[in-house]
């Protein structure tokens, strides 16, 4: 593995995308909606609302969580736990949406983009290996959905510690079990998805119908670790990290067994079966 | 040289040289390797100049060539020398989005050059140019080629490749009809001389059809006359001048790559 040379691709990948406005503007507007409009929005109107039929609704569904997590949840009043269990439990899952959506609409584009253009031609007659070009790929597809996911994840933090942290006596978040879903569960489902969606990218015709594919992967996958990502919040931090663990494992094979299904053939832009 | 009509499989032919494509039967040897299982060895010591050479347009020239150095393990003034050699360096900090096709072409050519590669193959590379681009084009190639490096070129536009070729290759519907040195290709299917001959009065020279060792007549402007020897011509001018015919041109004519080209066809479509 020659890894100037797949930092060069990825390089050239990232600062393509960057130089891309009208691909990275919308998913930076649609990070900014998940990570700080909704926060703002949703919290902000807790705060202002301390007494309503609403506050009391959600008073009774934390009522019926297990005891531990109910313990969990700081807050003297209704209204400051509600906020609380908002900021902290139902929110979690756009940490997952949207890095994985922006690494999907990355990586859809990756392979069929390079043939689209007629770059692959020249990636074709490179000595670059497949691998190497599957491990670039893969990376700079990567990159810009966690970067959304880190640099959201702080975004969110300092909206919520604003806007809750003084009715709960001070900046409470991001709790141990955030971190261990950013920094370890989100990961290994973003990989899930690119290592799906990378073999989509090399066996469709055009960038239009990998995107349109890319979501028959992702929509599951979203839906999957929303699930995981709600269930963690509420689960001890040993299953968080258990699970973390399984989706690397399933992570790793996809991703090994990924590069196999990529042939050079497909980045001059006719069929490997020709 | 590899030539052939539109589909003969020039471009499959590269793809097949660097490995990548695999054939579906058969082997190639390219340097003493085998593309299939050497290719990373084989890419590294080719450099290919496909027919519409695709760059990252948001870039400038010099970002392009700075990932083709990184990729081919060459360095930066590698990059910039094979700029200035293919008279691109000017542009270098220009987005290549904004280049013409001759600016595209040579800085194609700069990138396929910038690692010093053994075997340069050039599909079309005068395709889309201007005939002055195409000029300077040709002319670097052939610099390259008078260097010591292997190029093969595909091409069509036969006119532009004249002189350049030492080896012909006619490839049709990915078979190799036939294959040489352009001399012994041009004995071997245009072995009789034909001399154009022109005079005041075209009538007059019709006699010619009666005289010995006259193997053919067309008309293209002046008339063609092929004969079983150049020694012919001679009798033809001496007989000519007695029967008062006034010759205003005698011209041996000497095949062009073309001419080869389109006889090298005819000959293999009538042999099936």
């Amino acid at each position: 593995m020659r890894w100037p040379m797949i930092k060069a691709v990825i390089r050239i990948d990232l600062y393509r995308l960057f130089k891309t406005k009208d691909y990275w503007i919308p998913l930076v507007i649609l990070g900014g909606i998940f990570f700080v409009v909704l926060p703002i929005v949703l919290l902000g109107s807790l705060g202002l609302v301390q007494q309503s039929g609403a506050i009391s609704q959600i008073g009774q569904i934390i009522g019926t969580l297990p005891e531990a997590i109910q313990q969990n949840i700081e807050g003297d009043n209704p209204a400051t736990r509600a906020s609380y269990a908002f900021a902290v439990y139902l929110l979690a899952p756009i940490a997952i949406v949207v890095p994985l959506t922006i690494s999907s609409a990355v990586g859809a584009n990756s392979i069929v983009g390079e043939r689209e253009r007629g770059t692959g031609e020249y990636l074709a007659h490179s000595p670059l290996t497949v691998k190497e070009i599957y491990i670039a790929k893969l990376i700079a597809s990567l990159i810009p959905g966690y970067l959304a996911g880190i640099v959201g994840f702080a975004l969110y933090a300092l909206v919520v510690n604003i806007i809750v942290g003084p009715q709960v006596g001070g900046w409470f978040f991001p709790t141990v079990g955030w971190m261990l879903l950013v920094l370890w569960v989100i990961p290994p489902f973003i990989a899930i998805a690119l290592s799906l969606i990378l073999r989509l990218s090399a066996k469709v015709r055009s960038a239009a119908s990998a995107h349109q594919a890319s979501s028959l992967v992702t929509l599951p996958v979203i839906l999957m670790s929303y699930a995981v990502a709600t269930g963690l919040l509420y689960s001890p931090v040993i299953s968080a990290a258990a699970a973390g663990f399984i989706a690397w494992i399933i992570a790793a094979v996809l991703l090994i067994t990924g590069s196999k299904s990529i042939k050079r053939e497909r980045l001059l832009g006719v069929s490997a079966d020709a | 040289m590899l030539l052939g009509p539109n589909g003969a499989g020039k471009t499959t032919t590269v793809r097949l040289t660097t490995g990548a494509m695999t054939p579906d039967f058969g082997a190639i040897r390219v340097l003493g390797l085998d593309p299939l299982t050497n290719g990373d060895e084989v890419r590294a010591r080719v450099g290919v100049v496909p027919p519409k050479p695709a760059f990252y347009d948001q870039l400038s020239g010099r970002e392009n060539l700075a990932f083709a150095a990184t990729i081919f393990e060459a360095d930066e003034s590698e990059a910039n020398d094979a700029a200035a050699r293919f008279g691109i360096d000017h542009a270098l900090d220009q987005d290549v989005g904004g280049y013409s096709t001759g600016m595209r072409t040579r800085l194609a050519l700069a990138r396929a050059v910038l690692h010093d590669p053994e075997v340069l193959m050039l599909d079309e590379p005068t395709a889309g140019l201007d005939p002055e681009s195409a000029r300077s084009v040709l002319d670097l190639i052939a610099e390259m080629a008078g260097r010591g490096r292997t190029i093969v070129m595909c091409t069509h536009l036969l006119h532009e490749a004249e002189g350049i070729a030492d080896h012909l290759v006619l490839l049709e519907d990915g078979q190799v009809r036939t294959s040489g040195d352009p001399k012994a290709l041009t004995r071997k299917y245009m072995p009789d001389p034909i001399v154009i001959i022109d005079a005041e009065d075209m009538e007059s020279l019709r006699f010619i059809s009666e005289l010995d060792g006259v193997l053919d007549i067309r008309y293209d402007g002046a008339m063609h006359v092929t004969l079983d020897s150049v020694d012919r011509v001679p009798d033809i001018v001496i007989e000519a001048v007695k029967r008062g015919v006034r010759p205003t041109r005698v011209e041996p004519l000497t095949p062009t790559l073309e001419d080869l080209y389109f006889e090298m066809q005819r000959t293999h479509r009538e042999e099936q």
